[in-house]
């Protein structure tokens, strides 16, 4: 429901099969995710998230001039958000580009999300950017979103007081899985995007939508916390490698 | 005002410095004049959309994606497909551009790589139709990812990649099937855009971004392997034989890039 138009339930299509999803996973098994840091040239820090089928592009500019002027806060950095879906990121139609509702709302929660974290008040009457670019999508764009930008910013070396990652949990076939996937997002019968920090396990994003009970959501949360170690370590590894190779590396995307 | 005026003494200050290299038979990068930078391709790259290349030119990159959807034929030509060709200047790819609608910058350079495409008629926009108020309209979506300078060289790059990567889709009862292909695209001539920029006396191919911002003069030149099939002076002035010098330049390192595709 949360990715596509599809209300939730709404496939005969047997999801899970004797603990198997249709892709051959586990309940708590999370797709292949590939990060790459620096890519962009022309950015202050970037990745390139590839998790499952998602392709996502992240470049974050700044500290920089506060533009409209007006906005510059003396308090501390504005932290502006724009998360944004290709028109070909999908199977079906050619999508229209710009703002829609949709990714409006997305940006906003992700901006909400490193609003905790960045250490916005050393920065005063400055914006910091986060420009979010879906070039594929697969399901779980957001959290996908959420995980290039902690690493973007990472390498960025903008200050923040912790790290994010992100996991998409949800109720398909009657069961709590992690990661779901296109299929599984469309016609799961539940759907909870999850960000967590990496220290004090904040829960710096949640939404959901279908129904779940408490031990439900507790069940999702404690796999989500498992999950996020697993997304964390691949962003720390990726950072790293910037760091890692003597010369600077060939800033290039390879997708 | 005071940005305008800042920008004009950055301007002058960066022609100066370029001038002095270019003098000395240098540019900043240490290619020759007629050199390009390097460049790469690489086809198939998304598998939502029936066609996608990523192309980079130097620190360029620009990501191509060809879509089909279904729409009404234009009424001078009732028998035929479309194209649609836009870019997207992302504000990922670089700390001038800004979130918002195509500017005319983005505008031009679509159109540009649109009309080249068009001229070629690689694409047999006859074979797009169905039916009688139907046919398939084929999208060119050009998302720059990264400016690093000549993004109309990268972009046709881009296009001309994903365009020999498309396959049509099928068609039943009037509906795109999704994912089922009935046949590739297979372009008939390989377009290439070749731009050259101007400072002082020299011409430069390839215009890195530290080149451009300098430079007087700028041209793009579209090419097949044997006709020119678009031009775009954008600003500055040029003379009838820099113009041909810039034709038969066009072609030879047209016929380099054609090489990776």
């Amino acid at each position: 429901m949360f990715e596509g138009e599809h209300m939730a339930g709404t496939t005969d299509k047997q999801l899970i099969i004797d603990g198997k999803r249709t892709d051959g996973r586990t309940i708590d098994e999370i797709r292949p995710l590939r990060i790459e840091v620096g890519v962009i040239s022309s950015a202050d820090g970037s990745a390139l998230v590839e998790w499952g089928g998602n392709k996502v592009l992240c470049g974050v500019y700044g500290p920089r001039e506060c533009i409209p002027k007006h906005e510059a806060s003396p308090y501390g950095a504005l932290i502006k958000c724009r998360y944004s879906m290709s028109p070909f990121a999908s199977l079906s139609e050619h999508g229209r580009s710009g703002p829609n509702r949709r990714s409006l709302e997305i940006s906003k929660v992700i901006r909400e999300v490193f609003e905790n974290l960045i250490i916005a008040e050393n920065f005063p009457k400055t914006q910091i950017n986060i420009f979010i670019d879906v070039l594929q999508a697969d399901g779980g764009t957001r959290v996908a979103s959420i995980t290039a930008a902690s690493a973007a910013l990472a390498s960025a070396g903008i200050p923040m007081r912790d790290v994010v990652s992100a996991i998409a949990t949800g109720k398909v076939d009657g069961q709590m899985v992690v990661d779901l996937g296109k299929d599984e997002d469309n016609f799961g019968q539940s759907d909870m995007p999850i960000a967590l920090s990496h220290r004090k396990k904040d829960i710096l994003l949640l939404q959901m939508d279908g129904l779940l009970t408490k031990e439900e959501i507790l069940k999702a949360l404690d796999m989500a916390e498992k999950s996020c170690e697993k997304v964390h370590e691949v962003q720390v590894a990726a950072v790293r490698k910037i760091y890692e190779s003597a010369a600077l590396s060939e800033q290039k995307i390879s997708l | 005002m005071a940005d305008t005026f800042k920008e004009m003494i950055m301007h002058g200050i960066r022609r100066d410095v370029l001038l002095n290299l270019l003098k000395k038979g240098l540019r900043f990068d240490n290619r020759k004049f007629d050199e390009l930078r390097p460049a790469e391709l690489k086809k198939g790259v998304l598998d939502t959309a029936e066609g996608s290349a990523l192309a980079r030119l130097g620190r360029s990159q620009v990501l191509a994606a060809v879509k089909f959807d279904i729409s009404v034929p234009y009424p001078d030509k009732p028998n035929e497909g479309t194209i649609v060709t836009g870019a997207e200047f992302l504000p990922t790819a670089s700390p001038t551009f800004e979130p918002g609608p195509p500017d005319e910058n983005a505008i031009e350079l679509a159109r540009v790589i649109d009309r080249g495409i068009r001229s070629a008629e690689i694409v047999d926009t006859k074979s797009l139709f169905i039916e009688e108020g139907k046919a398939l309209s084929c999208y060119i979506d050009l998302y720059i990812l990264d400016h690093g300078g000549n993004l109309i060289d990268t972009a046709g790059l881009a296009a001309m990649g994903a365009l020999m990567d498309t396959k049509v889709p099928k068609v039943e009862n009037g509906k795109i099937v999704r994912n089922e292909h009935i046949r590739s695209l297979n372009p008939k001539s390989k377009v290439i855009a070749s731009s050259f920029a101007k400072t002082g006396d020299y011409w430069l191919v390839d215009p890195s971004l530290e080149e451009e911002v300098a430079a007087d003069t700028s041209i793009t030149i579209t090419t097949t392997e044997t006709h020119v099939c678009s031009m775009q002076k954008r600003h500055g002035s040029l003379t009838k034989s820099d113009l041909m010098d810039c034709i038969d330049l066009a072609f030879k390192k047209g016929d380099e890039l054609r090489r990776l595709l």
